[in-house]
């Protein structure tokens, strides 16, 4: 059986040659703060549940803080030049969109047809992560096919993924730590408040208010927070699953599917989302730095309200 | 309600707002806000420790889809796919500011559908290629253009780019929010097929499509009322 734990041990590679990578990087100013943190987020992946939870909670700490006060700084890129690159792109053509295409057809085949294929009785794919685990055969797929197609190695392969995580430095582990804040709300009882909170003002009995309390509330929550994945959990916890599936049985794919894209509408409305939102304006030279917000909203607000409408419609499905 | 629910929690929320407005490393904040929440959920600190350490093994699926693709992506971006890509969209001639973007907003929403959601992006596509297209497309209506309309139609690009990113990857059933819900829903004691998250999210994409399409045609509009005025005051 492929597990996702085999992903998990090749994720903790990738990011132990990305620490050696930057130790060893002479052009990177923070090399030994910025190789010890992704050897720690290394460590995750290598350990996993092997580590005790409170250790790893150290760590997460620990690497919060290094990211926290800049610690953590990429190595020179050694991209090719442009020229080069339009040269390569002139010489391959469509060709290179074939590995780019690998991996959602791998990933599609294997959560579709591989779905029930065994081996010895043994499912050929982990089933409780099956779509990770397609989606990670077709990553390796589309690795052997770009290397097979641009005559590189599969060592350059693991440079170049290190060149795209030193860009993307501790933004890489930020939603992973928004989700821990989200499990820690749940824990904390934070969903139970905002529950308590907006269900004692809000009349659940009518499905239509219910419905439109769920949008809204999932909405809101993502303009305070900046990312749906911090509110889907509060929201689907606190009106989700106890009104719109336990009084009045939605199927809950309905429930789940509508209610990020509420949350996303919210995300469309928030400087929180500072990725989406500010960083666009800012690299467009528009003065007005909330200018994305504005321009977005005329979507943002209409299809909230069509997302209350399908969510009242389509529940019993 | 009769039983006592513990309001206190709800300070995590204030420290991330609060974090936000001040502008504070945003992993900062989110470490604070775990402290603050904890703490006022009356947690002892090793418990906390252990809450955060156990969440974080347990979340460690949620990065997979970003890294497993990346020495692929990152080998043919080497090779100049980005080059390409934005070679064969700029093929696609259009005379219209908004039917330009709604190409994109298509193309953009698809592709995510696809999982390709790396085929677009701010640094990458809107500020070398879309923004300045449509605002190509607008002065070849229009001639000179506002100054007020031009950073419209820069942040329409950027929005369409939005758009067209978040409502197509939540029909692609890899993507991190769908492992996400169905994390979440899993631990609630729902068990719950991707396939269909990913389904009964397509009424909302097509509603996202129809909705921004629309907008964009109110922006043509205004441009169209732009070149009026402009060639009245021209003659």
């Amino acid at each position: 059986m492929i597990s996702i734990d085999f992903f998990y041990l090749l994720v903790g590679l990738l990011f132990a040659a990305t620490a050696v990578m930057n130790l060893r990087d002479r052009s990177n100013p923070r090399r030994v703060s910025s190789a010890l943190f992704w050897g720690l987020y290394a460590l995750v992946y290598l350990g996993g549940e092997r580590l005790p939870p409170l250790a790893a909670g150290l760590l997460m700490i620990a690497m919060a803080l290094l990211a926290g006060v800049h610690l953590v700084r990429p190595g020179q890129a050694q991209a090719l030049p442009e020229e080069a690159r339009r040269a390569s792109a002139a010489r391959l053509g469509h060709k290179l969109l074939v590995p780019a295409l690998a991996i959602p057809v791998v990933t599609m085949i294997g959560s579709t047809l591989l779905k029930d294929v065994t081996i010895d009785l043994r499912p050929l794919l982990d089933p409780k992560n099956l779509t990770l685990v397609s989606m990670g055969c077709g990553a390796i797929a589309a690795l052997a096919l770009a290397c097979f197609i641009t005559r590189a190695t599969p060592l350059q392969g693991v440079r170049e993924a290190r060149r795209l995580i030193d860009a993307m430095g501790w933004a890489v582990v930020l939603p992973h730590m928004l989700a821990v804040l989200g499990l820690l709300f749940a824990e904390a009882g934070v969903g139970k408040a905002v529950a308590h909170v907006v269900t004692g003002y809000i009349p659940m009995d009518s499905r239509l208010v219910a419905c439109a309390a769920f949008c809204i509330g999932m909405a809101l929550f993502t303009v305070v927070m900046g990312n749906g994945f911090a509110a889907f959990p509060v929201i689907a916890g606190g009106i989700g699953i106890p009104v719109l599936v336990g009084m009045y049985h939605a199927n809950p794919a309905v429930m789940a599917a509508i209610g990020m894209f509420s949350a996303y509408c919210g995300t469309l409305m928030t400087p929180m989302a500072a990725n989406f939102n500010v960083v666009p304006a800012a690299l467009l030279e528009l003065p007005d730095k909330n200018a994305v917000i504005k321009a977005q909203l005329p979507t943002a607000l209409p299809l909230l309200g069509a997302n209350i409408v399908l969510l009242y419609l389509l529940m019993y499905q | 309600m009769e039983t006592a629910v513990n309001l206190w929690p709800l300070l995590g929320i204030a420290v991330v707002v609060a974090g936000f407005l001040l502008r504070a490393h945003p992993v900062l904040v989110v470490v604070a806000a775990c402290a603050v929440t904890g703490l006022a959920a009356a947690f002892p600190v090793t418990h906390i420790l252990e809450s955060l350490g156990g969440a974080f093994i347990k979340t460690r699926n949620l990065p997979l889809i970003l890294l497993l693709p990346l020495a692929a992506i990152g080998l043919l971006e080497r090779a100049g796919l980005k080059e390409h890509a934005q070679a064969s969209i700029a093929k696609i001639r259009s005379a219209t500011t908004g039917r330009l973007l709604t190409v994109y907003l298509f193309v953009r929403e698809l592709a995510a559908a696809f999982g390709l959601t790396s085929l677009g992006g701010h640094p990458n596509m809107v500020r070398p290629l879309i923004a300045p297209m449509a605002e190509a497309a607008a002065e070849a209506r229009a001639g000179a253009i506002p100054q007020a309309l031009r950073y419209r139609i820069r942040a329409m690009s950027a929005a369409t780019d939005n758009v067209g990113l978040f409502f197509g990857e939540d029909v692609f059933v890899a993507f991190g929010a769908i492992v996400l819900m169905q994390t979440i829903l899993r631990a609630e004691g729902l068990e719950v097929d991707p396939l269909h998250m990913a389904l009964w999210g397509i009424p909302t994409a097509v509603s996202a499509f129809v909705i921004h399409a629309w907008n964009l045609r109110r922006l043509d509009r205004r441009i169209l009322r732009e070149a009026v005025r402009g060639n009245g005051a021209g003659e």
